[in-house]
């Protein structure tokens, strides 16, 4: 069995210690472990995290391979710290079967770099129509339980409700892209002051308000659990921490962009910043950092989503909304979270490892560091500071809007399941 | 001057006046019978036009052609563009037949931005109208109109419109006018009043440097110029007005309300005007509505623009010539533009 011993490292940010893994499993935590018959990896310095889990990730196959398949996507999830990540329904064909949904498991089962956990369709074909097989799909190998049409919201208020109920059969969650359609017909960025001087079409923070406003109170009704997608205004955070406040069972994530960009960057007509949720305020990015912090917003999503160079090289209005951020995503976190005193590292453990893996039922992923556990794990040159170069990125896309940027915090090191997938930051 | 002309929001004063009193030389060619000069010789302007828009393209090509340029239309109808095409590509096939500049209209706001700073061309891009955001020359051609009427053609020169009122009537919220409008006049010193009902307002109007109302009737008495905005019959279907007649009611210019405005005050028009909508057809038609005016000094601005932009940081075409009038010499712009052909 192989041995590998990770010496001196700061658990969680915490004092150094060694840890020791043996084949797929953490066999022990604590100092002056003997390295005897291990590979030693020197960590003195760096931060020791649980494998990070994406609740929220674009990996396009089948179907826009030319942007992100499941190899490359994977592939960056390691890169990023990433040990499992949960790719979403809109690709063509939808993933709304148990065929398609299998198909996408079992390529990330291939590749070997990050565990892949379809996410289903809530709706055939994403229209929001008819539901799809959500019992199917979770019955199959793929054991799919989060469900979402993210890209599009589910606004009949009956489907989401049938959905929400359907679900707790066997334990699922909707996760809700809430953005009211006719609310939000041509727009184009945030509503607000910059939107109305530079002539483009606005998205109201009520358009997302209003379906959270709405699903929590479904979820109440129906007693189920719902998830939040992307939420990205202030408001949207009074509203989840009020149904929190009430015992509704509603989990939420924010992206690292939201946490960081605001509308201003739109001024630029730099089609890098168009995406959906729209880059709001900076009252809104500093309510979604504050609700992070408190635990209102539970865990961090990235949102990944690859375009290829044509679909970001255009006019605004042509250009598709989308920013990967899987490979910057830990540094975005370190940028406004831990240097700015409000979360410390066991607290990024909890929102984006912990937490997301509970939310979407991911089993062996998003443990404690002990004993016993599988090893799933990221160590964290967090000293590390300097600009964003999406050309060193694994991701089969650029359309990133930190190029050039500074950002502290690089992933070395990335386990999973004891393997190596990422060792002094290049791809296993 | 800038290289390009994107925004009126990035006009100082002083470019503004250059430009207003450039035009002021310009349309004395127009006044005389062979109206052409021979400064953008040899030099290639294309008019590229995602967007119909008949007026302000000839208004384009008489500029261009005033100044013996070499003038291309491009029409995206019909064309790549409509098989497919991107912008860029677009952009660079131009770019390698040698044009100097790009007159562009696009539906999309921010496209000519984007055109200007992307790096895909050289040549000095005039936005001609992009989505909802800008129209650059059009302001110029407003405040050029109002300069003339409000001060006077030649007691203007050198002079902005500071202490003028100006309302601007109708949908603002799709109107590139209106915002052009906006930031120039505000640049100019004049005070604008912008008026509608609050669904064509845009969320975050707050931060103009206008007042906003939603009382026509109110703003009227103190108006030195009232410019009416082409309301789309079509929005009505969207929820923002009831009906065309209660717009009309409520928002429209008749000759009850132009009597309420002051004696010397003008009613302007963008054009195309929507007779019976915004305006009537009594109102259009007098003497105090300077919407013919401003489609003739579209062509002296747009002459003004393309000279400043292409050769406006050149020595003018035969220095030994005598510029085309004389000014005080306070007043004297800082290029002046020579008549070889004429003399």
């Amino acid at each position: 069995m192989s041995k590998i011993l990770i010496r001196g490292a700061k658990v969680l940010g915490g004092e150094p210690q060694d840890v020791l893994i043996e084949g797929e499993t953490i066999a022990g935590v604590g100092t002056g472990l003997s390295a005897e018959g291990a590979e030693v990896v020197e960590a003195e310095g760096k931060v020791l995290l649980p494998g990070l889990v994406d609740l929220h990730t674009h990996l396009r196959e089948p179907g826009r391979e030319d942007s992100e398949t499941v190899l490359t996507g994977t592939r960056a999830a390691a890169s990023g710290g990433y040990t499992a990540v949960f790719a979403m329904a809109n690709t063509f064909p939808v993933a709304d079967t148990a065929g398609v949904v299998e198909q996408v498991w079992r390529l990330g089962r291939e590749h070997g770099y990050c565990d892949v956990q379809p996410i289903g369709a809530v709706t055939v074909g994403l229209e929001g129509k008819k539901l799809a097989e959500l019992g199917a799909m979770h019955e199959s190998a793929a054991g799919v339980t989060v469900f979402s049409d993210d890209g599009k919201c589910v606004d009949d208020a009956v489907i989401m409700r049938r959905a929400l109920e359907y679900v707790k059969a066997f334990g699922g969650v909707v996760a809700q892209h809430a953005q009211e359609p006719r609310l939000t017909e041509g727009a184009q960025m945030n509503e607000g002051v910059v939107s109305a001087e530079l002539g483009l079409g606005g998205w109201p923070a009520v358009a997302e308000e209003s379906i959270i406003a709405r699903d929590v109170l479904l979820a109440e009704h129906v007693g189920s659990r719902v998830h939040i997608c992307h939420l990205s205004t202030a408001g949207s955070v009074e509203i989840v921490r009020w149904a929190k406040s009430r015992g509704i069972d509603v989990t939420a994530e924010v992206t690292p962009h939201h946490l960081l960009l605001t509308d201003e960057l739109v001024r630029s007509y730099n089609p890098v910043y168009k995406v959906n949720p729209p880059l709001r305020t900076e009252r809104d990015v500093t309510a979604l950092r504050e609700a992070l912090a408190d635990g209102t917003i539970d865990i961090v999503a990235t949102d990944h989503a690859p375009h290829p160079h044509e679909d970001k090289d255009c006019e605004w209005a042509a250009a598709a909304m989308g920013m990967v951020g899987l490979e910057t995503a830990l540094s975005v976190v370190q940028e406004t979270m831990v240097d700015t005193g409000l979360l410390d590292w066991a607290g990024v453990a909890d929102r984006m490892s912990y937490k997301p893996a509970r939310i979407g039922r991911a089993t062996g992923h998003g443990r404690p560091l002990e004993a016993g556990e599988p090893a799933n794990l990221t160590l964290v040159d967090t000293a590390y500071r300097g600009p964003v170069n999406p050309a060193g990125f694994a991701s089969r896309s650029r359309n990133t809007p930190y190029e050039g940027r500074e950002l502290p915090g690089r992933v070395t090191h990335t386990w999973l399941r004891g393997k190596a997938t990422l060792v002094d930051g290049k791809l296993a | 001057m800038q290289r390009h002309l994107i925004s009126a929001a990035d006009l100082t004063r002083d470019d503004a006046v250059l430009i207003l009193d450039t035009a002021e030389e310009m349309a004395r060619v127009a006044d005389r019978p062979i109206k052409k000069l021979p400064t953008l010789r040899g030099r290639t302007v294309v008019n590229l036009f995602f967007e119909d828009s008949t007026r302000t393209r000839i208004s384009f090509e008489a500029a261009e052609k005033r100044l013996s340029a070499d003038v291309i239309n491009f029409s995206a109808k019909g064309s790549s563009v409509s098989k497919g095409e991107s912008l860029k590509d677009t952009a660079q096939t131009l770019e390698a037949m040698g044009v100097d500049a790009v007159v562009i209209r696009h539906g999309a706001s921010g496209a000519p931005y984007t055109l200007a700073n992307s790096g895909w061309i050289d040549a000095a891009v005039i936005n001609a109208g992009d989505g909802t955001h800008q129209h650059p020359t059009q302001a110029l051609l407003d405040a050029f109109t109002m300069r003339r009427r409000l001060v006077g053609r030649d007691a203007g020169l050198g002079r902005d419109l500071a202490g003028k009122r100006i309302t601007i009537v109708g949908d603002v919220l799709h109107s590139r006018v209106a915002r052009s409008n906006v930031d120039l006049l505000h640049t100019l010193g004049a005070e604008v009043t912008l008026v509608a009902p609050p669904t064509l307002l845009p969320v975050g109007i707050g931060s103009w440097p206008c007042e906003v109302s939603y009382d026509l009737d109110s703003t009227l008495p103190k108006a030195d110029a009232v410019m009416m905005l082409r309301v789309q019959r079509e929005r009505m279907n969207a929820a923002f007005f009831p009906t065309e007649r209660e717009y009309a009611r409520r928002y429209g210019l008749d000759a009850d309300r132009m009597a309420k405005m002051p004696a010397d005050a003008i009613v302007m028009h963008p054009g195309p005007m929507v007779r019976g909508m915004e305006i009537t057809a009594e109102v259009a038609d007098s003497d105090r509505c300077t919407a013919i005016e401003q489609v003739a000094n579209g062509v002296s601005i747009r002459m003004a623009v393309l000279y400043l932009l292409l050769g406006g940081n050149e020595p003018a075409v035969g220095q030994a010539r005598p510029s085309v009038h004389q000014q005080p010499s306070d007043r004297r712009p800082a290029h002046t533009v020579s008549t070889d052909e004429e003399k």
